[in-house]
């Protein structure tokens, strides 16, 4: 019983962190979309609260099944998945020179989204089916499994999914039990590859994500034109201050300086507003989500659940880093949401049930001894 | 068990490993917060200048210029309500595509929005693209804001001038200050876009008409539509300008000249001030103040004719032989010669192996100094020059202002040339041959001078010797107090002729036009007093007289006639010039008599004197 308490105590912490930071996002949703003229449609940030709902009912979906019967099932499940992607690739919508939606009527679903759920799902299926030993169980094997999602994710293309589904593998695989000796080999064989995998990478690249690889490295070198989004939200980000301008003075994103203001920098708007000081309560917010998570993690009661819950921590824990690092200028501008906080269905409803997953992990740690 | 252990150990490996995966992602959010800290606390001020700049935008507000009245308070420039295109090139996305919709719109050339894009400095200024829209376009554009970020349509007051290309070249015309002018200190509170005055009164007084500009800062967002005001610095009018031009006979003189080219300058002789100064070929100071395209531009700057040349300043005629009056006067008072010496002209004068004849075949005859003056011959001034040298000339007509600039309030006059021994010791090198001193006896030769100078000259034989500055703007009126500066008289020197030398050089003047060359400016109502003359074109020198037909255009005379009224009591002196047309006497003085005619018709008849209540 005392434990039931505990138990129930760590999920509402759980709950109420994740609910703040889906708050301040529909919050920063609300102030730099609410102006916009919509006349005749519904407001973004009442459909983000209604993609909040269906994310709940993932969530808690997610939850209700035990992650051992999910796992039973992870490889169809994967299957299912890459066949979405080929289907998406055959007939999905495209947009601004990539492919990745598949148009639900008013709204637009994206695969790739899912797919990292469904790696992490196989992928802790696979190692956690028998001890693996020797790299080519170990690295090889799982590469072989990785592969046809990432290809397709990167065909489509989608380089901001294809790094956090690659950085998902990555950490899975090492936590997974790769030896230190295999991980040396992996690395000088990787150091070995680079230039070219690197080539193989670049020219498989678009030219506006070559072109957003550069200017990353300077944008002042062409402020008005690809380097405009990583300028503009510096600009955002740094303006803020100590204290942030508030919600009328942020005029970065309220007179639309700052592009993509709802959805992938969501965070500069934020932080536009907020300042240095509401920026680290949300940094706090969001630092208390992973710690939990790899709480649930590091006390899971089998290896399935370890591996489930590592994989969708380094998810999460990726895209976080990743997507505020590149609102700041510290990384490439890839287009990766910020989790629980962009706008966008998908996202929120994939986040939410990675999150219905956790819990689910967390819930069926104590069934070994019963 | 020992299975059960290495799985144990293996599930415990398991957990060892995940330290990692959340000390890494500890440190990512240490480095986040890091990066954090360094951009909005270490360089937070920087960025908040750098989002300032991106909302706030300076728009200069134009000032009205000053207007612009007639010597009777006739107004003449005005301003009117323009629109003006303006674009921030910080907020462009595109300009190739930009430049397309602009010639698609409203048919600026690409290659004209490349250029002024080009040559901007300061990304966050507005540039001046085009002025004076059309209602259309400025619909046009407005209709297109989405697709075009980054353009404003500025409604200003547009320079206006009321009479087209009439006075044109005493007005000037108006454009957008150069940058090599925005460097200087009197241009420092304008801004690129600024308009000033680029030739004429517009130019010369643009420090008081051009007003101070105010500025008005406003919030724009990112496709920069306008948000709101920030701040407001108001403008400040420039000042009202009275010139000294009679407008009723400006038009006059400009009608008379007609579609030939040359120049009528008017003067009242009692105070310099100019009442006419007319040039032909003109042009409309409007077309050039609206930002001509360059094509406009091309063709009125090459146009053979010149008709941006000020010719009443800045066309270098020789004199011809309205020369005759000054060589007269250094005559009258040399102890060299008398008004009763007399020569016998046979029409032609042997000098060394040359022959200089005179312009009547056979000669005028045994004449004295004045019937010479009256009959303009050439032989008898020949004789006087000879005899004078050129340096008594030249200090002569010196004396009256001939041959250097006036000191016109107008940008670029010219002075002519004033030959002596020392100007051609000094300016070619060499020396001075008498032969010289014979073409320049009749106003040929290297002596050139201006419309404006041979009026200013004339009035001063007329008042007996007091040389004026010409006066071009009587007064200025201040715009916000509305106190009236007036701008006085100056004399720029006294001619020390002695009275017999004045009422000489007065009736044989009078005498020339009741009887002798002049007789086309003879008036039934006014006594006119002038001296006619013929100056040869350069590519004509080998024939003495090249007045008539079966002669290229280009190759006959201009015809100079130099005049004032009424002979008694001189109100106006005027100087005509038309350029290619033959003997002055036929061509000229009937214009100078027309003009004269109406001056003093108009004078007796109503109150011609400036409006009181202007001045």
């Amino acid at each position: 019983m005392i434990d039931s308490r505990i138990q129930d105590n760590f999920e509402w912490r759980f709950i109420l962190v994740s609910v703040g930071i889906l708050l301040l996002g529909v919050a920063s949703i609300y102030n730099v979309t609410h102006d916009l003229d919509q006349s005749g449609h519904v407001p973004i940030y009442v459909k983000q609260l209604a993609w909040i709902l269906v994310g709940s009912v993932a969530l808690l979906a997610a939850m209700a099944i035990d992650y051992h019967a999910l796992a039973r099932h992870a490889y169809l499940l994967y299957g299912i998945m890459l066949g979405l992607l080929v289907l998406v690739f055959i007939m999905g919508r495209s947009s601004r020179g990539a492919q990745r939606w598949f148009p639900l009527g008013p709204f637009a679903f994206q695969p790739s989204e899912m797919a990292k759920l469904a790696l992490v799902l196989v992928l802790a299926k696979y190692f956690s089916d028998v001890p693996r030993a020797g790299w080519g169980h170990q690295v090889i094997i799982p590469g072989l499994i990785m592969a046809p999602g990432l290809l397709l994710i990167l065909k489509q293309p989608d380089l901001g999914t294809a790094m956090s589904y690659t950085f998902i593998f990555v950490s899975m695989v090492l936590v997974g039990g790769l030896r230190a000796k295999a991980l040396g080999m992996v690395v000088l064989f990787g150091s070995m590859l680079f230039p070219f995998i690197w080539e193989l990478f670049w020219s498989s690249l678009h030219d506006y994500q070559r072109e957003r690889i550069l200017t990353f490295w300077d944008p002042m070198t062409d402020p008005a034109g690809k380097g405009y989004h990583a300028l503009q939200s510096q600009i955002a980000i740094g303006s803020g201050g100590l204290f942030g301008k508030g919600l009328d003075e942020a005029t970065q994103s309220r007179l639309k300086f700052l592009p993509e203001g709802h959805t992938d920098f969501v965070f500069a708007v934020f932080a536009e507003q907020w300042g240095f000081i509401g920026a680290l309560v949300l940094f706090t917010l969001f630092a208390a989500l992973l710690y939990l998570s790899a709480e649930i993690a590091f006390k899971a009661k089998d290896t399935l659940g370890v591996l489930l819950a590592t994989g969708i921590l380094s998810m999460l824990g990726f895209c976080l880093t990743v997507n505020i690092g590149m609102t700041m200028g510290i990384f490439p501008i890839v287009g990766i949401p910020l989790p629980l906080m962009s706008y966008g269905g998908t996202t929120t409803v994939m986040s939410m049930a990675a999150l219905g997953l956790l819990l689910n992990v967390k819930r069926r740690r104590l069934t070994l001894f019963y | 068990m020992s299975k059960f252990t290495t799985q144990h150990e293996a599930f415990r490996n398991l957990q060892r490993r995940l330290l990692f995966l959340r000390l890494g992602l500890m440190i990512g959010l240490v480095l986040l917060s890091t990066r954090l800290w360094y951009l909005q606390v270490n360089k937070g001020g920087y960025y908040r200048g750098l989002s300032e700049q991106n909302r706030v935008r300076t728009v200069d507000l134009k000032p009205a210029r000053g207007l612009i009245f007639d010597r009777q308070g006739e107004l003449l420039a005005n301003n009117v309500p323009g629109f003006n295109l303006y674009l921030t090139v910080e907020d462009i996305t595109d300009r190739d595509e930009l430049a397309d919709a602009l010639e698609g719109l409203i048919g600026l050339p690409r290659a004209e929005t490349k250029k002024r894009l080009a040559n901007n400095a300061k990304s966050y200024v507005p540039i001046l693209l085009k002025t004076g829209l059309t209602l259309r376009e400025a619909a046009l554009i407005e209709g297109h804001r989405l697709e075009l970020p980054g353009l404003r349509i500025q409604a200003e007051s547009q320079r206006n001038y009321l009479y087209g290309d009439l006075g044109g070249h005493v007005l000037g015309y108006v454009g957008e200050v150069s940058s090599e002018q925005l460097d200087e200190p009197a241009f420092q509170d304008l801004t690129q876009g600024s308009i000033v005055g680029k030739t004429g009164v517009e130019k010369t007084y643009d420090h008081a008409i051009r007003g101070k500009p105010g500025r008005k800062t406003i919030e724009v967002d990112a496709r920069g539509s306008e948000r709101k005001t920030l701040s407001v610095a108001e403008q400040t009018p420039g000042d009202d300008l009275f010139l000294s031009i009679d407008h009723p006979l400006q038009r006059l003189a400009e009608s008379l000249l007609g579609e030939e080219a040359g120049s009528i300058v008017a003067l009242d002789p009692t105070n310099g001030d100019v009442l006419v100064m007319a040039s032909r070929p003109a042009f409309d100071p409007n077309a050039l103040s609206r930002g001509l395209s360059s094509a406009l531009w091309e063709q009125i700057s090459k146009d053979p004719r010149h008709p941006l040349t000020n010719r009443s300043i800045q066309g270098q005629y020789p004199p011809g032989s309205t020369f005759k009056i000054f060589v007269a006067a250094a005559a009258l008072e040399s102890d060299k010669w008398s008004s009763d010496s007399t020569v016998r002209c046979t029409g032609a004068y042997p000098f060394g192996n040359h022959v200089f004849r005179d312009w009547k075949k056979g000669g005028h005859g045994s004449i004295a100094l004045s019937e010479a003056i009256v009959h303009s011959c050439d032989v008898y001034f020949y004789n006087v020059g000879h005899r004078l040298g050129i340096d008594a000339i030249a200090q002569m007509a010196g004396k009256y202002g001939l041959g250097m600039p006036t000191g016109i309030e107008l940008p670029s006059e010219k002075g002519g040339t004033l030959p002596s021994t020392e100007w051609k010791q000094r300016v070619r090198k060499e020396v001075w041959y008498p032969g010289e001193t014979i073409s320049a006896s009749i106003g040929q030769g290297y002596l050139t001078v201006t419309p404006l100078q041979m009026a200013t000259a004339m009035a001063a034989v007329g008042n007996g010797g007091v040389l004026y500055k010409p006066r071009l703007v009587r007064a200025v009126r201040d715009r916000l107090t509305g106190q009236i500066q007036e701008i006085l008289p100056v004399v720029r020197g006294v001619i020390p002729l002695r009275d017999e030398s004045v009422a000489f050089l007065h009736e044989a003047l009078h005498e020339a036009v009741q009887r002798g060359t002049g007789t086309r400016a003879r008036s039934t109502i006014v006594e006119i007093a002038g001296k006619t003359g013929t100056a040869q074109t350069v590519g004509a020198r080998a024939q003495i007289s090249t007045g008539s037909e079966g002669v290229p255009k280009q190759f006959r005379d201009h015809a100079w006639f130099v005049a004032y009224a009424p002979a008694e009591n001189p109100k106006i002196a005027v100087a005509v010039i038309v350029e290619n047309i033959g003997h002055g006497g036929t061509f000229a003085a009937p214009i100078a008599k027309a003009l004269i005619e109406e001056y003093l018709e108009q004078t007796e008849s109503h109150d011609r004197q400036p409006h009181p209540g202007q001045l």
